[in-house]
This record gives C-alpha cells, sequence and structure tokens, in this order.
C-alpha cells in the first residue's frame, strides 16, 4: 500500500511539474510580452522595459518559475487582471459552481449508464441492445452546444418551460433548481452515450467468457447470472472511465457553461485565455491538472480494490 | 430402451453461419443407462463438443436441433421452459469443462462458487452449504479444505481448478456428468490423477458419465462403452474391450493405427497416418462421409447412399456396409525408416553446465520479486542426422532450453556449442548468417506461427532470401520446390494462413524452417496442437526429412508416446533440472529415474487392460525459483527415502552407454524396485 | 524405405473459407454492407463528401454575400430553402461551404494522429526499455490532462489558423493511439512469427512495420473512424468558443455561436449548423460501431 501510495504522489509531482511549467513558459516566456499585457497595447517601449524591470521579469525563467511555485505552496497565487481580485477567491468560486453542476451530473450518469449499459450488454443484438446501442451512439455524437441548442429550443422556446441561461442569480422569476435542470440533462446525455458504450463493451464480453456459461450450467437464474457474476467482472475496466469522467465534469463543461452562461471553472478559463489573464491561467491549469491526476489515482485504486488478480 | 437414462434419437444439430447452415451433428443416436460411462472420441469438427452443449441445451446463437429428440429420463429436453431448465442443469445434468481457469469466475472465492450449487437447487442455507462445500472438496482430494475455500482460482494450479470444477458439478449428486476434455491442458501427471479421481468417484456417486475427448488413452481407462464420431456422425459404437480389441470401422482402425504407443519406434515401422485431408464442413457427400479417405471403399456401396449405424455384434454398432468382411485387426505394419542411431557419431550441438535465470525487472515501487531458476546445470548433446527429444512437463525448462538455443534468450552460464562454436552467448541479434542458417527453429501454435497478414510464398521466400545469402534468381522456383519438400502442392504459395488447415500450416513452419538447409532444427512441440491424424503425417515428414537431409531434430516434448517413437536420445527434465539422459531403449526401461517411471505410468495408454496409473504422483509443482538444495523432485517423488533428498543435490549415476540418472537411489536398486 | 503412403504429394482440398480472392476493395464493401450500421454510417459520410467537394456548383448564394432583402423573412422560405442567418447570409450555401474545413481538417489530423501515436506505440511496445518509459510517462501526462483547456491555452496564445488547429489536435490525440498500438504491440510480439522473423535475421524496424503493424490494422481503423468523429466535435466546440477559424468564412461552429442568443426569435439559425455537425459525427460513430461488429464476427 505504501508503495503504491508513493508511485503515484510522485506521479502527480511530476505532472504537476511538468504541465505548470509548460502553461507558466508559455505565457511568460517572452518578458516584454507580460508587461505589455499589463499596460496595455498603447504602451511604449520604455515604459514596457520599465515595468519589466521594476516586476523583475528580466530575471531568467527558471527563477521566475521557482519563485512562482514557491509562492502558490504557500497558497498565494497571483491577482487576477481580469476579475482585480485575488486569483484565489476567484478559483474558489467558479470551482464551487463547477463542483454542484459535476456533482449533481455524475449523480446522476452513473446509475443511469450503469443501468443501461448492462441491459444492452446482457443480451447482444436483442432489440433492447440495438435500441440503447443507437441512443447511446446518438448522443455522444452532438456536440454539447448542439445538444443544449436542441434541447433550448425545445423547452424554452417552444414549450417555456425551463429558463435558457442558468446565472444562477435567482432573478427573472426562475429559481435556481429549474435553472440547472437543462445544463445538467445536456451534460448527462452526452456523456452518458459514451460512458454506456464502454459498459455496454465490457459487459458484451464478460458473457462471452466460460465462466458465465459455468454458472448458466450450474441452474442459476438469469437475474442472478448478471447480477452475481457478470457485472462485478464487467464493471472492473469501466470504472477507471467513469472516474475519469469527473475530470471532464470540471474542466469539460466549458461548451455547456458557455451555453447557458454558467459562472463556472471552465468558462472562467476560456475568459481568462481569449483575454490573457496570465495570473489566472497559470494557476487555473494547476488546480486542472492536479485533479486530473487525483481523478486518475482514485481510478487507479477502484481497479485495485475490484480485480483480486491484482491485490496478489 | 424404457430404462435407458439419456437418449439421443436421431439428434441433428445445425449453426447457421455467414454463408448459410452448417451440419454439426448428423443423425446421431446413442443410449446411455444409469451409472453407465460413455466415452465419446473424435478429432476436431466431429461434433462431439456440440452434441455435450446440445444436452445441456447451450448452443449459443446460431446453433439448433436440427432434427431428433433428446430423451432425459424420459423427458424431451428440447420442450423444457426456462423453470424446467434451470432445474435440470446443475441438479441432474452436472459439467466439467475444458479449460478450468476460464470456467472459474476471477473475482469470488472458490467456495463461494461452490456453495451456489447447493444453495440455489435446495435451498440450503449458508452454514449448511459451506459444510456440503467442504465435505465435497474432500472427496475430490483437495488438501487443507478451510483454506481453499478462502483461495481465489488464480491462487490454484491447474490440477487444483480442475479439481473445484469436478466438486462443483458433483455435489449436488447429478444424475448425468458430462465431461468435455476435462484433462486437455493438464500435464499428464496431473492429468493421472484426476483420471484416478474420476474413477474412483465413480465407484462412489452412481452418475453416469459422458467422457469427451481426443485422447483414446484417457477414455480407455474410465469408460465402459466408447463412441467414435467423424464429422458429425457416429461411425461406430461398443464395449471398451471390442472398439480397442477389434474395431471394425476403417476410422476406427486408422485412429488406432497413427497412435504411437510406447511399444514401438520409427525404426520398426512408421506410423500410418489417415490419407486425404478433413474435407470442410460445408461438403456433404451423398453415401459415407469417410469414404474419400478409406482404404477399404467400394465405389458402388459406399458412396451410393447414407450408411446407417447397424448392429454388428451384441452391444456393438458400426457405420460401414462392409463391416463384417474386414480382417480381424492388427496394427498395420509399414517399413521403418533407417538411422543413423547406432553409429556414434560426434555431438552437433551441446549444452554444458547451461544454467538461465531470469531476474525480474526491478521496477521503481514494484514488489520485488524472486529470481527465477528456469534453467539448472544442463548438459545435453544432440548427434548428426539423430533425434534427442527433450521431455517434461510445464514449467521444465523445456520451452527456455529451445530459446536459449535458438538465440532468443541468452545463457547465464554454461556453453552452449554449436559445431564447436560457442553460441551460448550470442543473442540471435549477433549471431552471424551463418550461424543463423545453421539452426532453426520450428515452434508450437499452427495458428501463431505464420503472420496471418502474409502469404505463404512471401513467407518462405523472405526465409529464402535471408538465410541463402544470395537472391535467389529464381524465388518463385525455390519456394514450390521448398512446398513440395513438405508435401504440399506449390499453389499453396498463393494462399494466406486463414485459409489453411493446421497441419497445413505448420508444414510450411517446417519448410519455412528448412529454406537455409540447416543443421540443426529446433522443434518445440511441433504436434502438440494437431489432430492425431495429422500429427502421425507431420511425423513421418520430419523423420523423413531427417534421414533425406541429415538435419539434426532437437524435439521437445510432453508426449511420452510420440517421443518413445522418434527420438534416438532423450533427456528428462524436471524445474530445470535434467534428471535422466540417454538413449531411448535405455530410459523407458528399468532402471529409470523415479519420474520418468511416474510419467511412463502416468501416459493414458489406448489399451483397456493396462489402463490405470499404479503411480500417481501427488502433491503440486513447486514453483520454479523455490527450489534452492537438493532433488526438485523432493516434494512429490514417491520414491523419497528421506532428508538426503531434500538437502543435497542428487549424485549423476553413469551407466550403460550414456544414461545418466541424477538421484540418490542406486541404479541397482531402482533395477529391482522397478520390476 | 519409407513407405508408399507418405510419398503421395497431398491432394490440396479447397480451402473452407474463400476460394479467388476478389480485390480487396470489393471485399470491404461488401463487408460493410453486410452490418447496417456501418451502412449507414458510411452513407451518411459519402453524402457529406460529395455535398463538400461540389459545393461550389451546389450552393446558390455566396456563403459570405449578405442578402440586405431578406433580412425581413430570415425564415426558411423559397429563396432561402434553410433561412439566413442575421446577417442576411444564405444558411445553404454557408452549411455546404462550411463542410469543406471540416472534411479537410478532422481526417487530416487523425491521419497525422495515427502515424504518429502508431509509431511511438511501436516503439514502446516493441524495443521497451526506456523508450517504453519516457513515452508512456509522456502520454500519461499529456491524456491526463483536459484537453479544452489546453486549446483554450494554445489557441490563445498562438492564434487559430487550420495548420495550428490540425497541429494541436495531432498532438493531443496521438497519446491515446500510442496507448492503443502500445498493448497491441505488447500482445503480438510475443507470437512465434515474430520470433521467426528475428530468426532469420529480421531488423527491428522491418519487424515492427511489417510484421506486427499490419496486424493491427482492425482496432486502429476502428478508432480512426471514432477519432475522426471525435475531431469534428472538437473543431465545433472550438469555433463556438471562439477559438476556432477567424471569421468571416463559414465555421460550423462559428455559426452556432453568433446566432444562439437569438434563438427566443430566430431558432433555425442555430439548429441548421447544429443539425448538420450532429449529422456528420453520427455517420462517423456508426461506421466505428459498425466495423466493430465486423471485427468481431469475422
Amino acid at each position: 500500500m505504501a508503495r503504491f501510495a508513493a508511485k503515484h504522489l510522485a506521479f502527480l509531482l511530476l505532472t504537476l511539474f511538468v504541465v505548470s511549467f509548460l502553461v507558466f513558459a508559455l505565457n511568460e516566456f517572452s518578458p516584454g510580452d507580460v508587461a505589455r499585457k499589463e499596460l496595455g497595447a498603447y504602451a511604449t517601449q520604455d515604459q514596457v522595459e520599465a515595468l519589466t524591470k521594476r516586476l523583475g521579469l528580466d530575471r531568467p525563467l527558471l527563477v521566475r518559475y521557482a519563485e512562482y511555485m514557491g509562492k502558490a505552496a504557500a497558497g498565494d497565487l497571483g491577482t487576477s487582471a481580469r476579475y482585480k481580485a485575488p486569483v484565489r477567491t476567484v478559483i474558489a468560486r467558479h470551482l464551487a459552481n463547477t463542483a454542484l453542476l459535476a456533482a449533481l451530473a455524475f449523480a446522476c450518469i452513473v446509475p443511469f449508464s450503469m443501468l443501461l449499459g448492462v441491459a444492452a450488454g446482457m443480451r447482444e443484438a436483442s432489440r433492447l441492445d440495438r435500441a440503447i446501442l443507437l441512443f447511446s451512439t446518438v448522443m455522444a455524437s452532438i456536440p454539447e452546444f448542439a445538444l443544449g441548442v436542441f434541447l433550448v429550443s425545445v423547452f424554452v422556446v417552444w414549450l417555456g418551460w425551463l429558463p435558457g441561461t442558468a446565472t444562477l442569480v435567482a432573478g427573472g422569476g426562475w429559481s435556481v433548481g429549474a435553472q440547472l435542470v437543462l445544463p445538467v440533462t445536456v451534460i448527462v446525455l452526452f456523456d452518458a452515450g459514451y460512458v454506456i458504450s464502454m459498459i455496454r463493451a465490457s459487459m458484451v464480453e464478460v458473457m462471452q467468457r466460460p465462466y458465465i456459461r459455468t454458472a448458466v450450467l450450474k441452474g442459476m437464474p438469469f437475474r442472478r447470472v448478471i447480477l452475481g457474476h457478470a457485472v462485478r467482472n464487467a464493471m472492473i475496466n469501466p470504472i477507471t472511465v467513469i472516474l475519469l469522467q469527473i475530470n471532464y465534469l470540471v474542466a469539460g463543461v466549458v461548451v455547456v457553461e458557455t451555453v447557458f452562461a454558467y459562472p463556472g471553472f471552465g468558462r472562467m478559463m476560456l475568459e481568462a485565455a481569449l483575454f490573457k489573464d496570465i495570473a489566472l491561467i497559470e494557476a487555473g491549469a494547476l488546480v486542472a491538472v492536479g485533479l486530473a491526476v487525483l481523478t486518475n489515482i482514485l481510478g487507479d485504486l477502484a481497479y485495485m480494490l475490484l480485480d483480486p488478480r491484482i491485490r496478489a | 430402451m424404457t430404462d435407458a437414462l439419456l437418449e439421443l434419437e436421431d439428434l441433428s444439430i445445425a449453426y447457421d453461419g455467414l454463408r448459410g447452415e452448417t451440419r454439426a451433428v448428423r443423425g446421431v443416436s446413442l443410449a446411455l443407462r444409469a451409472g453407465e460411462a460413455l466415452g465419446l472420441v473424435g478429432e476436431s469438427g466431429c461434433g462431439k463438443s456440440t452434441v455435450a452443449l446440445a444436452i445441456v441445451r447451450y448452443l449459443g446463437r446460431g446453433g439448433r436441433i436440427a432434427g431428433g429428440r433428446i430423451l432425459f429420463e424420459g423427458r424431451d429436453l428440447a420442450a423444457l421452459d426456462a423453470a424446467a431448465l434451470r432445474d435440470l442443469r446443475g441438479r441432474r445434468i452436472a459439467m466439467v469443462y475444458q479449460d478450468p481457469m476460464a470456467s472459474l469466475n476471477p473475482v469470488m472465492t472458490v467456495g463461494r462458487q461452490l456453495m451456489e450449487v447447493p444453495m440455489i437447487h435446495d435451498g440450503a442455507g449458508a452454514a449448511a452449504a459451506r459444510a456440503r462445500a467442504l465435505a465435497m472438496l474432500g472427496e475430490v482430494r483437495l488438501a487443507d479444505p478451510e483454506a481453499v475455500m478462502e483461495r481465489y482460482p488464480h491462487q490454484l494450479s491447474g490440477g487444483q481448478q480442475q479439481r473445484i470444477v469436478i466438486a462443483m458439478a458433483l455435489i449436488a449428486e447429478p444424475a448425468l456428468l458430462i465431461l468435455d476434455e476435462p484433462t486437455t491442458g493438464l500435464d499428464v501427471t496431473v492429468e493421472a490423477a484426476v483420471l484416478d479421481l474420476v474413477r474412483a468417484l465413480r465407484r462412489r456417486i452412481r452418475s453416469a458419465i459422458v467422457f469427451i475427448s481426443h485422447n483414446l488413452g484417457t477414455v480407455a481407462g474410465v469408460c465402459d462403452r466408447i463412441g467414435v464420431m467423424y464429422r458429425g456422425e457416429l461411425v461406430e459404437d461398443g464395449p471398451v474391450r471390442r472398439i480397442f480389441g477389434d474395431p471394425r470401422h476403417p476410422y476406427t482402425r486408422g485412429l488406432l493405427d497413427c497412435l504411437p504407443t510406447l511399444g514401438r519406434d520409427k525404426r520398426q515401422a512408421s506410423l500410418v497416418p489417415i490419407p486425404g485431408q478433413l474435407e470442410p464442413p460445408h461438403v456433404l457427400p451423398a453415401g459415407c462421409g469417410f469414404a474419400a479417405r478409406c482404404a477399404h471403399v467400394e465405389a458402388a456401396r459406399c458412396t451410393a447412399g447414407p450408411i446407417a449405424l447397424a448392429l454388428f455384434a451384441a452391444g456393438h454398432r458400426v457405420a460401414c456396409v462392409r463391416a463384417a468382411e474386414l480382417p480381424v485387426y492388427a496394427r498395420r505394419r509399414t517399413d521403418g525408416v533407417a538411422t543413423a542411431a547406432g553409429v556414434a557419431a560426434a555431438p552437433v550441438v551441446a549444452t554444458e553446465h547451461l544454467t538461465k535465470v531470469y531476474v525480474p525487472r526491478r521496477r521503481l515501487f514494484g514488489r520485488r520479486r524472486a529470481p527465477v531458476r528456469a534453467l539448472n546445470d544442463v548438459g545435453l548433446a544432440a548427434a548428426r542426422r539423430q533425434t534427442l527429444a527433450i521431455v517434461g512437463e510445464s514449467g521444465c525448462g523445456k520451452s527456455t532450453l529451445a530459446k536459449v538455443l535458438a538465440g532468443i534468450e541468452v545463457a547465464t552460464e554454461g556453453r552452449v556449442t554449436l559445431d564447436g562454436a560457442e553460441i551460448g552467448a550470442l543473442g540471435i541479434d549477433r549471431r552471424g548468417r551463418e550461424l543463423k542458417r545453421k539452426l532453426q527453429m520450428v515452434f508450437q501454435n499452427p495458428d501463431s506461427t505464420l503472420n496471418p497478414s502474409h502469404t505463404v510464398g512471401y513467407a518462405i521466400g523472405r526465409a529464402l532470401r535471408l538465410l541463402r545469402g544470395d537472391r535467389p534468381a529464381d524465388l518463385d522456383g525455390a519456394v514450390a520446390r521448398l512446398l513440395e519438400t513438405v508435401k504440399l502442392s506449390p499453389e499453396m504459395a498463393a494462399r494466406v494462413p486463414r485459409q489453411l488447415s493446421g497441419g497445413e500450416k505448420q508444414r510450411v513452419a517446417i519448410a519455412r524452417a528448412l529454406a537455409g538447409d540447416p543443421d540443426v532444427v529446433v522443434a518445440d512441440e511441433p504436434v502438440s496442437a494437431l489432430d492425431v491424424s495429422v500429427q502421425a503425417a507431420i511425423i513421418n515428414l520430419l523423420n523423413e526429412l531427417q534421414a533425406a537431409h541429415g538435419t539434426t531434430l532437437v524435439f521437445i516434448s510432453h508426449d511420452l508416446s510420440v517421443v518413445r517413437y522418434l527420438a534416438d536420445h532423450v533427456a528428462v527434465m524436471y524445474l530445470g533440472s535434467v534428471l535422466e539422459h540417454g538413449r531411448v531403449e535405455h530410459v523407458f526401461t528399468p532402471p529409470s529415474h523415479p519420474y520418468t517411471e511416474a510419467l511412463l505410468a502416468a501416459v493414458p495408454v489406448p489399451d483397456p487392460e493396462r489402463a490405470g496409473a499404479r503411480i500417481v504422483l501427488e502433491g503440486t509443482i513447486p514453483r520454479a525459483g523455490e527450489v534452492e538444495r537438493g532433488c526438485p523432485l523432493a516434494t512429490r517423488c514417491p520414491r523419497r527415502i528421506g532428508a538426503v533428498c531434500d538437502d543435497t543435490p542428487p549424485p549423476v549415476q553413469r551407466l550403460a552407454g550414456d544414461h545418466r540418472i541424477a538421484c540418490h537411489i542406486p541404479a541397482a536398486e531402482l533395477a529391482a524396485l522397478q520390476v | 524405405m519409407s513407405a508408399p503412403v507418405t510419398a503421395e504429394v497431398l491432394t490440396v482440398s479447397p480451402p473452407a473459407t474463400s476460394r479467388r480472392q476478389a480485390p480487396r476493395w470489393w471485399r470491404w464493401l461488401t463487408a460493410i454492407r453486410r452490418s447496417k450500421p456501418a451502412t449507414v454510417g458510411a452513407v451518411i459520410i459519402l453524402a457529406w463528401i460529395l455535398l463538400a467537394a461540389l459545393a461550389p456548383l451546389l450552393a446558390p448564394y455566396a456563403p459570405n454575400a449578405p442578402d440586405l432583402a431578406a433580412l425581413a423573412h430570415t425564415a426558411p422560405s423559397r429563396a432561402h430553402w434553410l433561412g439566413t442567418d442575421h446577417l442576411g447570409r444564405d444558411l445553404v450555401s454557408r452549411i455546404l461551404w462550411g463542410a469543406r474545413p471540416v472534411l479537410l481538417i478532422a481526417p487530416l489530423a487523425v491521419l497525422g494522429a495515427t502515424i504518429l501515436g502508431s509509431l511511438l506505440g511501436l516503439a514502446a511496445g516493441y524495443r521497451r526499455g526506456w523508450i517504453d518509459l519516457v513515452v508512456t510517462r509522456a502520454c500519461d501526462i499529456v491524456l491526463s490532462f483536459p484537453v479544452i483547456i489546453l486549446y483554450m491555452i494554445i489557441l490563445a496564445h498562438f492564434g487559430s489558423s487550420a495548420w495550428n488547429i490540425i497541429a494541436v489536435l495531432t498532438l493531443t490525440k496521438a497519446p491515446i493511439i500510442a496507448r492503443i498500438v502500445r498493448g497491441l504491440t505488447l500482445e503480438l510480439r510475443e507470437r512465434e512469427y515474430v520470433a521467426a522473423a528475428k530468426m532469420r535475421g529480421e531488423s527491428a524496424l522491418y519487424i515492427m512495420l511489417v510484421e506486427i503493424l499490419p496486424n493491427a490494422r482492425g482496432p486502429l481503423i476502428v478508432d480512426m473512424c471514432l477519432r475522426t468523429g471525435y475531431n469534428i466535435i472538437i473543431i465545433g466546440v472550438l469555433g463556438f468558443l471562439g477559438i476556432g477559424l477567424p471569421p468571416p468564412d463559414p465555421d460550423w461552429g462559428g455559426m452556432v455561436k453568433d446566432t444562439y442568443g437569438m434563438m427566443m426569435v430566430w431558432p433555425h439559425m442555430a439548429l441548421v449548423p447544429c443539425a448538420a455537425i450532429s449529422s456528420l459525427v453520427i455517420g462517423f460513430n456508426m461506421l466505428a460501431v459498425g466495423l466493430r461488429e465486423l471485427g468481431l464476427r469475422d
């Protein structure tokens, strides 16, 4: 166990350093750029150089990086140029919003996809399987913004049952809950499309295995064969995939956040990138990578717990 | 017969595939009484496993009963509804499968899997089920049942897994037990132990048994009756002594003819393979299915119309119109192949103190694993124009030896010489072309020995180009000539492996190895994966090629009958050490090493009179690397004399000729004990 | 003397599977026809390719030409079959012309990723050792990063042009393919025909490219279809987020971005490009599903 922790901790740190360094280098490579961004497009060259020297931006890249990481470890991630507030608070606020969305979506995706994936895979080529396969393929093919557009055109424009934006401000007559319905639905439908097909594929493969034949020929009722023997084996591979979805739910939902004007982490990153808010970009990248590696570790852990062959 | 437990009435089974319907089983009629043991034998594709699956109604997608009925205890199995079927399966009819590791759920303890049967069928509570499971584990002779219950399948050996599967099948005391190739894939000594168990269980539990196998030897010792199947039809069916003593169907005779038995070798007679080839399943001849390959065929009578299974004598049915006209069965004799065995020749390839240790890669944060000693101080020699056989069970190091000879692995210590040149430290990448040409290899698995994306001609052409050095002006011609050497028609060059049978693929592999006219050919289990009739043809081919080209053959196998037939010298290996080495007639007769003795006793012999191993090696094969000092066989040896076997490495006793035995027991004493 | 039984040349029976080998493309075509999803997918893809290729001929208007007169009725009408966008530009033409960059960029990126990924995966899986370590860790690092953020950062910095997008897509997709190929290579290198090739002296490069790679064809092709579909989604997303191809050329994602704010009034402006993207991706995914099924059955 200690070996496992040490190995993964090392990987976490390695990845964090590599990625943050790359992002840092990308943004702050040419010292003049940073100062110029601070001052705006109309600054003169002298002003730029003066600011560069004052901010210590003419020092070597690695030194500046080390200093940055040092400050980050202490909790000081700088100030956001766009929001004019400490980066820490900006990220925390947006991350909390995204966490809400992600939690709701995850809570729906897992049971939904497991149910459909197992139902499809347990009898391959049955009508149910064909239907579920079609459903999941189509859902995984429609980009999130298109799904959003389709759902909005039905439920907002045509039927008027739900709001078209989710700014989390309970104004305009829509409760926060109602605002969240469409974004969560879009995320769930799109992601489930992919997860269902993974679970289905794993289930189909497990059903071909000889030990399923053994269970059936022992006289076990079909339901017990599926629940007692097949599902646990079938979920070994998809578990890591499912945990990796958390990764997607935190950062990858920028599209949904944009469609519904949701103040989430992804949208914050997008605007930071477009606005060239360097401090925010660097800190955000750090957080995103850290989260990604953590989910990776969780996935490995789950794999180990489910498959006794690995534990030995 | 109304007292029959199981009755197949004119059963036909068809599969719906991409190219239409294929009849896997055609018009099979059989009856089995309670407590009777029927052996169903045949080669691949004959439909025996399909019959078994049909009885339990697990034919899979596309498979269906196309005609006839299966009656179990008087009820038509096809007419049962799902609930009745579930009730039958596991309780009245139980099955044991071929690959025990794959047949057990890897994420559930074996104890739980065992307990499920009484819990489902008898509604037993957990405690009662557990008690029954423990009792059953005792019946199948598993040591320490309490501990085994908590294990997962991958933590048990192959033999133990198969005992678990047998326990699972018998725990509900079924009326009918079907065993589908239960010992294929197990080592010979483990197989002997499992067969012994089945025989013992038969005496106690009065289940009827259907034992399916392609190995005539395994059924001889266990069954009362034998049914022989060919291409989906039952061609002969009768008491075991009649079938082996005086079979009446030409196919059965052909099968027995091509089996190498422990008493014969190549000098006396070539094996007689069944001529021709198995036709593809969609080719349906009008008359007898075997007519195209039969030595006794008469055009008018045999090919006119379907041949029925007719009663020849009491309890003995044969599907042959000429059954009564055939002479009493005696094994066919043909002339043997002259060998150079008597001539003491200089060794072409030899090893001295060869040791190979695998050190597992040290991974950062990985668990430290013990090094594996795959070969331990191995000394052998193979002489020109002769065949050296290496025989042993899994884990004995024979494959590692092949790899070291071939250069795929490199020796850790010791010397390997080829024509005097030291090659032990030379991996294949560092060997010159001349050396590569001199030593080539034929591999075990015909399905993976040829690249599925390349044609036969391309594969052989590459070998010719690289091993011969110069680019032969007429590559196509050279390829055609090589194909003819292995008795294949030159038009095979355009085919891809998918279109070839197992035997044809292996012939191509042999042709490829011969491209450079090598001095030594290392053959690693080249016939183990082939049907018996095809094996005979390939073995004969190897013999002829050796005689024609003067090649030295290093033949690795676990099959003692083939080794006895083919080899001039033999080395018996166990856990990386050579326990016995010498001329084949010396090794296979007393005095022999206790392990050789056990191996010989364990070989399934197609002769009901001699069935039953008298020496069974109990215990499990220790993992390589666990044995540090002493004799590797000490943990299982039936002739272990005491602590000296565990502590001291056995001395190598030199006997007549170059016969060597590594044992603490003096040879004279062994000779007396092994009479 | 050997017995006469073995001296004959074996008569070669006709092979069970096929007679003369039909040309490869014909076999592919009949194979695809056998699977319903594959047929549907292939038809959709071919239809779009045709529409995109013939866009200059088929489009009734120039894609960037605003039709001010139509601004009064932007909804679908006889003059404009799918209506116009908020600047009066004909939607049919914009969709047709917008298909061209998508159908060029996505496959090119997949090709690049496949070539790069296959080479890396082969080298890592066959050679093992330090190459394997470096490649696997690098792939893990790239894959552990949420790609959208990567795109945002890189494209916002370097600007988005067709080649930049192709490069970014290649670099982020190559690790996935490398992983797949590495897994396949690890399995295939244990096959006996690889050992046979080594024994006759083939070089490592030959073994990787001629012995191993052709047998990894099946899963790779299925994956390439899936990747193409996914790349099309990403191109759409990039356009939607504003970091896709620069205006005014029609970019399906960009079209949605410009018009979805007006959905309450003119929903068709956003719906049409959404339908276009979705249908194209469905085509590729269906083809992948169908091919996978065929692969299993063969």
